[in-house]
């Protein structure tokens, strides 16, 4: 099994998810995490989906992705060659004592505080899943209260967007 | 130039204008709107059914014998669920239905309100594409999109769930609506490199055969098929969804592959060394297990839904594209490449073919008691009848008859439901297929089971003067489930007899209390008679009960999950393979 991450222009319309996160369900794709935003274009919303499958799977689920009526584009997003990026929120227990060594870590992986109580901190921390799973690993010990985090977002690097062609098509039937 | 209306007026006028004639349904609280407006219209004829079943199964009839797009209409709710099964068996046969359901007016949905479903969200799986429409003035571009959708690309079954309210409401109608579909783009136009390396293969194989599924017809490339198959020489198998597409006469067909297919058929594909796969999708009931098909094969597949190619075989030469391109295409190029000397040779081929075909033709065992064989009834309405009728199956062992022993020669002219395999599709889709083609005779050949599961449209057939023609193969089992206890469950035939010797029902009476004619045949020597009796009555429904020999079983049979290879002529009984030099 591999990963791949997916960048999916949908029409911003109700249900889609619905659409895709069932079409992912019925056919027997793995998702690993999903994440669902507006675009810089208000009708286009877009999905960056990260699944675990061997490549000939992964042809199926493009194909059957790209026949679904509302969505638009799909592009495989390499990992070299594209920007990823993931936010986590994580309450660690801190005490007067400890909680110094942990605002240590939080500015060796460049994380940030956002909250602080007597007991505890809140962090907030991007990153690849790589760096996120790093920083988790050295909070442990301090014990981890809660842990949220999003599903992964990435980008193409370099000048060239995916979303132009898409919203040529937009256009013409505006 | 725009018009005042209502939701509901604007619904039956868009219908007016896609060209839809005809509506299976059944108005309930929550379409009622929808159904005051159609009470005036003279351009749609709406068919009152008895069952929602009924409708989405004459809208599927309907559809496949005209070409157009079929149309049901149901309420909110149980109506709605009501669609699902035939939504379903749409779906599977690609077949192009449009399914319109009201739906509780808008500030009641995901109330649990009176009569309420989330029939969008039901039929996502098994549906091409869905709509939820909730504002009166979406309802003309919804229903253009819907007919757009379900009639184009690879065919398929639409819903289009409307609100209560939006039926309702006043609106601006006019005509033509601007489509809003920037995601549906279906592919027609086969790539030409993939059709040159296509015609490479063709010259080069040994073995090759067409491998024709429902795709073809759907295309309309008959025709094409036809010129490809003789300017080549390759031999051509027909899927039970392209019975009819190649003429069952023609020297070169080989049959029909798969779990009930010839052994001619089957060992086509299994010894080929190569397949041209048109319109079809490598279904498990044609392949048997997966990884002994057609071993020594090389791939060319085309077809219009690029999802289907590499799906369960990979295509060496994959083609995207209708089938009638694809096979026009395929016709100009192999025709080019005859006119300059290169031609494939398969004499050796059809030497080995050819043995096949007379040694293992298609047969059956005759009754010393004077019973009466169902194949025997296949032959006899076949030959009677002939190939200009259309025959409607159900599911099971008599759909496989049906299958096997009438020869078909027109592309579509076999109606039934393949990949879904539902029970009880005939009657109502053979109802369907009859008023899409009144001028044509309409055969429903159905089983005593399937029969007893939608029979309650033969009240529309008579009302609706609707004269089809029903032979029900009556074994009084659920013969296809009794056929695999015998072979797979030491004949222990749990639940599956349906207790013909009490005749409950009588289908005769049955027939006579619905206002058609019924008749009876339980003996060989009265087939013709009856038969021809049933082609005289032309003014109502006809049923026949032909009582057949419970006994009776399909072969040929590759069992489930079993190679091809091991395919049995009849019981116990396997080809011999070897006879190859």
């Amino acid at each position: 099994m591999s990963r791949h991450t997916l960048s999916v222009l949908v029409e911003n319309k109700p249900g889609v998810l619905a659409r895709v996160a069932a079409l992912f369900s019925r056919r027997g794709f793995n998702i690993d995490s999903l994440a669902v935003g507006p675009t810089e274009h208000h009708d286009i919303s877009r999905m960056t989906i990260v699944v675990n499958v061997e490549a000939l799977p992964l042809e199926q689920v493009t194909k059957q992705l790209n026949k679904l009526v509302n969505v638009l584009k799909i592009v495989e997003l390499d990992n070299v060659q594209s920007v990823q990026r993931e936010l986590m929120l994580i309450k660690v227990r801190t005490d007067s004592e400890s909680r110094s060594h942990v605002l240590e870590l939080v500015n060796l992986f460049r994380a940030r505080c956002v909250d602080v109580a007597p007991d505890a901190v809140t962090i907030e921390v991007t990153g690849t899943t790589d760096k996120l799973a790093a920083f988790v690993k050295v909070l442990e010990p301090y014990g981890i209260k809660e842990l949220v985090q999003s599903g992964m977002v990435a980008v193409g690097r370099g000048a060239r967007s995916i979303t132009d062609r898409s919203l040529r098509a937009l256009d013409r039937i505006a | 130039m725009t018009e005042q209306m209502t939701g509901a007026q604007a619904l039956v006028r868009a219908l007016e204008h896609v060209g839809v004639d005809t509506v299976f349904g059944i108005p309930g609280g929550a379409v009622l709107p929808a159904y005051d407006p159609l009470y005036d219209s003279v351009k749609v004829r709406h068919v009152l059914v008895r069952h929602e079943q009924g409708a989405g199964h004459a809208a599927e009839g309907y559809a496949q014998a005209t070409g157009k797009v079929g149309v049901c209409m149901a309420t909110s709710g149980p109506g709605a669920t009501n669609l699902v099964t035939p939504i379903a068996d749409a779906y599977m046969d690609s077949v192009p239905i449009v399914a319109i359901t009201g739906q509780v007016p808008t500030p009641l949905i995901g109330t649990d309100a009176f009569q309420e479903a989330d029939i969008s969200g039901i039929t996502m799986p098994i549906t091409k594409h869905n709509f939820l429409v909730t504002e009166a003035a979406d309802i003309p571009r919804t229903i253009a999109e819907a007919f757009h959708i379900a009639s184009t690309g690879r065919p398929g079954p639409v819903l289009v769930d409307i609100a209560k309210d939006a039926l309702q409401d006043m609106m601006e109608f006019s005509w033509p609506p601007v489509m809003q579909l920037p995601g549906y783009r279906p592919v027609t136009r086969p790539h030409s490199k993939q059709i040159r390396e296509a015609a490479k293969l063709m010259i080069e194989a040994k073995r090759p055969v067409l491998y024709v599924g429902g795709g073809v017809h759907k295309a309309h490339a008959s025709a094409e098929l036809i010129e490809l198959a003789e300017l080549t020489g390759i031999p051509v198998v027909t899927t039970l969804m392209a019975r009819g597409t190649f003429p069952d006469s023609h020297p070169q067909h080989m049959g029909m592959p798969g779990m009930h297919g010839s052994v001619s058929a089957v060992g086509a594909l299994q010894r080929s060394d190569l397949l041209i796969a048109l319109g079809t999708r490598f279904d498990d009931r044609v392949t048997g297990q997966l990884s002994s098909f057609a071993p020594n094969a090389k791939i060319i597949h085309a077809d219009i839904d690029p999802a289907e190619i590499s799906k369960n075989r990979h295509a060496d030469v994959p083609i995207v594209g209708d089938c009638r391109e694809v096979i026009g295409d395929l016709v100009t190029i192999m025709r080019n490449e005859r006119d300059e000397g290169r031609k494939g040779d398969y004499s050796e081929w059809w030497q080995l073919l050819n043995g096949y075909k007379q040694t293992y033709p298609l047969g059956y065992e005759s009754y010393d008691d004077g019973s009466l064989a169902p194949q025997y009834v296949m032959e006899r309405l076949s030959a009677i009848v002939g190939p200009d009728a259309f025959y409607v199956a159900g599911v099971g062992q008599h759909q496989m008859w049906a299958a096997q022993f009438i020869g078909y020669e027109n592309p579509g002219s076999f109606i039934n439901s393949g990949g879904a395999g539902t029970m009880g599709f005939a009657v109502p889709a053979a109802m369907g297929a009859k008023m899409g083609r009144p001028d044509a005779t309409v055969w429903a050949v159905d089983g005593d089971g399937c029969f007893q599961m939608t029979n309650q449209e033969l009240a529309t057939c008579a009302i609706e003067g609707v004269p089809i023609k029903i032979a029900v193969i009556n074994n009084g089992n659920l013969g296809m489930v009794r056929q695999w206890q015998t072979l797979f469950y030491d004949e222990r035939y749990s639940n599956t007899d349906l207790q013909r010797v009490k005749r409950i029902p009588d289908f005769v009476k049955l027939a006579e209390a619905y206002g058609c004619v019924g008749l009876r045949c339980e003996r060989p020597e009265d087939v013709d008679a009856t038969i021809q009796k049933a082609m005289e009555i032309n003014d109502v429904p006809v049923v026949v009960d032909f009582v057949v020999h419970q006994d009776a079983m399909v072969w040929p049979m590759v069992a489930a999950g079993t190679s091809n290879d091991d395919i049995k002529y009849a019981r116990d009984m396997a080809p011999k393979w070897e006879n190859e030099e």
